[in-house]
């Protein structure tokens, strides 16, 4: 039991070595800071420039979050605050059952409904002419997917507010939404920011719904009706062909490890603020 | 009227319509699968294999994708039990409470948790090809249990953490040793682990970024573990890919089947956790 226990948490660095030691062909001769700054993808010629994927994942990833949100706060403020039983009952089966839809079928549904909804109805009110397949279509599609981890994180978080604290704030004469906005939200704040984190990384690493939706151009987006190219997507559209260049390998474990390395920071971070949390509301 | 009410108001109606707002996608996505989906699937699809000429849309089914999915889920499902379960009993039976190892372990899986798909793919690739391996079966099951391990031990941590102490101790004080307490908390944890394997064939099931490096894809059913093996979720992608209309709309079919799968194993769960609560202390 012991060994399982320290073999598993072994895991966590052998892949971050793993990833490095693959990805090091690339970084002995590209500096780390060019790979990531440079925007000339041509792996032919042995050129590896980053920025146009980091810059299209974060794109899509602050769409997402901008969207889910305030969707999310509001929907779970509600849950908690005001609704009625019978209305939780309806709703958190609909939640699992979103959280839990493959990320394939998320594309498909993209694909069916948000690429022709932007193409025909949103894009021409704003630009001549877009596709579908859009930074703005990526956004919506993730933003979709990570609104059910940030409602669940958040009613965790605002359940554990005390009663005791919303009580004293209605007995002053609050109304229920200034409890929610002044009381709840101000105590879980470090909470709720701890939850945005999870749901940013997790949406940074959703590969599959995204690269369906999102175009796959390799070019820096001009606006939300461009397409975009985000690293899950290139990791994933290339590695068919990745042992037929020299470099283009340990380019794509590059890629990788970026996200790794970002991923576990924001994971990291967010798991011991939401610890902290949970321990400062128990006392 | 007060501007309080009034704010109070705007907003009452702002969370309402938020919560429609994600019944809405709901609906939309269930209905959009099920009105594309339901057409094209017929009993041919999903008890055949490819035919010669499937993907340009000739007769077959896509039975090669759904054995696929089940071995390296089964697989998986497997050996995430047997490397998971000595792990939580380690951490709540053998450690202490305030342990630094414990909380060690449990952040490592909480993070581990957060690492996308992909990033497992690529890791399992480079560890596959550093072992000579190709795309196979194996490869599929090792990624999916590397990627379902913090899902099994995450979930049934939460259920044996809160497992009341006085149970240890009444074990403890009738002369037990710890192995024989850790069979105790296994009855205890039946409901966390029928829960989590349920939560982890869900995400399995439904992975195409990790097993999309490690499985690659066949129109064959794997009869070795060294074979390449297909999956669901890769077969609705490939699909989706072509040109041609008849393959399209397989695919929307074969997300409809995906989608049921994990619609009926969300559905199933919880009416078998509640029956697996009946050896529960409270």
């Amino acid at each position: 039991m012991q060994a399982l226990t320290f073999f598993s948490l072994l895991i966590l660095l052998l892949m971050g070595l793993g990833l490095y030691l693959k990805s090091s062909p690339v970084i002995a001769v590209n500096s780390v800071w060019r790979l990531l700054t440079d925007s000339e993808w041509s792996p032919m010629a042995g050129k590896f420039g980053f920025s146009s994927f980091i810059v299209g994942s974060v794109y899509v990833t602050l769409i997402a979050v901008a969207f889910a949100l305030p969707t999310a706060l509001l929907t779970s403020l509600y849950l908690t605050q005001n609704a009625k039983a019978w209305v939780k009952k309806l709703v958190f089966p609909v939640l699992d059952i979103l959280a839990g839809i493959p990320s394939v079928v998320y594309g498909v549904w993209g694909i069916l409904i948000i690429v022709p909804f932007i193409a025909d109805t949103l894009g021409p009110l704003f630009v001549d002419y877009t596709s579908g397949y859009t930074v703005l279509a990526g956004g919506i599609v993730l933003s979709v997917m990570i609104i059910p981890l940030l409602v669940s994180l958040f009613i965790e978080i605002f359940t554990t507010v005390p009663k005791d604290f919303k009580d004293a704030s209605a007995s002053l004469g609050a109304t229920r939404w200034q409890t929610s906005r002044l009381v709840v939200l101000r105590k879980a704040m470090p909470g709720v920011i701890a939850a945005v984190v999870l749901a940013v990384s997790k949406a940074f690493g959703e590969t599959l719904a995204v690269l369906m939706v999102c175009g796959n151009m390799v070019k820096i987006p001009d606006n939300l009706f461009d397409s975009c190219y985000p690293l899950p997507a290139l990791i994933a559209n290339n590695y068919g062909e990745m042992l037929s260049l020299p470099m283009y390998e340990s380019a794509l474990m590059f890629a990788a490890l970026i996200m790794f390395v970002i991923i576990f920071i924001f994971n990291a971070v967010s798991r011991v603020i939401l610890q902290h949390v949970e321990k400062s509301f128990k006392l | 009227m007060k501007l309080k009410f009034i704010e109070e108001r705007i907003f009452n109606y702002l969370m309402v319509l938020a919560t429609l707002i994600v019944f809405g996608f709901f609906f939309s996505i269930i209905g959009t699968i099920v009105h594309k989906g339901f057409p094209p699937l017929t009993w041919e699809m999903v008890t055949s294999l490819p035919g010669g000429g499937f993907y340009l849309g000739k007769d077959g089914g896509i039975l090669n994708a759904i054995a696929g999915s089940l071995l390296i889920v089964s697989g998986s499902t497997m050996l995430g039990l047997l490397i998971s379960i000595p792990v939580v009993f380690y951490i709540n039976v053998y450690l202490k409470k305030e342990s630094k190892l414990a909380y060690l372990t449990r952040l490592t899986f909480d993070v581990l948790f957060g690492i996308p798909s992909i990033v497992y793919g690529a890791f399992a690739f480079t560890i596959m090809i550093f072992f000579g391996l190709k795309t196979s079966l194996l490869g599929g099951i090792i990624v999916i249990t590397l990627l379902i391990i913090p899902i099994f031990i995450r979930s049934m941590d939460e259920v044996a953490k809160s497992l009341s102490k006085d149970l240890l101790h009444a074990t403890y004080s009738l002369g037990a040793t710890k192995l024989e307490t850790a069979k105790v908390i296994l009855l205890q944890i039946a409901p966390g682990i029928v829960t989590a394997t349920l939560l982890s064939i869900g995400r399995a099931i439904g992975d195409a970024a990790g097993v999309m490096f490690t499985a690659g894809f066949t129109d064959n059913i794997p009869t070795s573990l060294g074979q390449p093996a297909a999956t669901l979720p890769l077969s609705v992608f490939f699909q989706l890919g072509s040109p041609i209309p008849e393959v399209r709309e397989r695919a929307y079919a074969a997300a409809l089947l995906l989608t049921l799968i994990v619609l009926t194993l969300s559905i199933g769960g919880r009416l078998i956790t509640s029956r697996f609560t009946k050896n529960r202390i409270k």
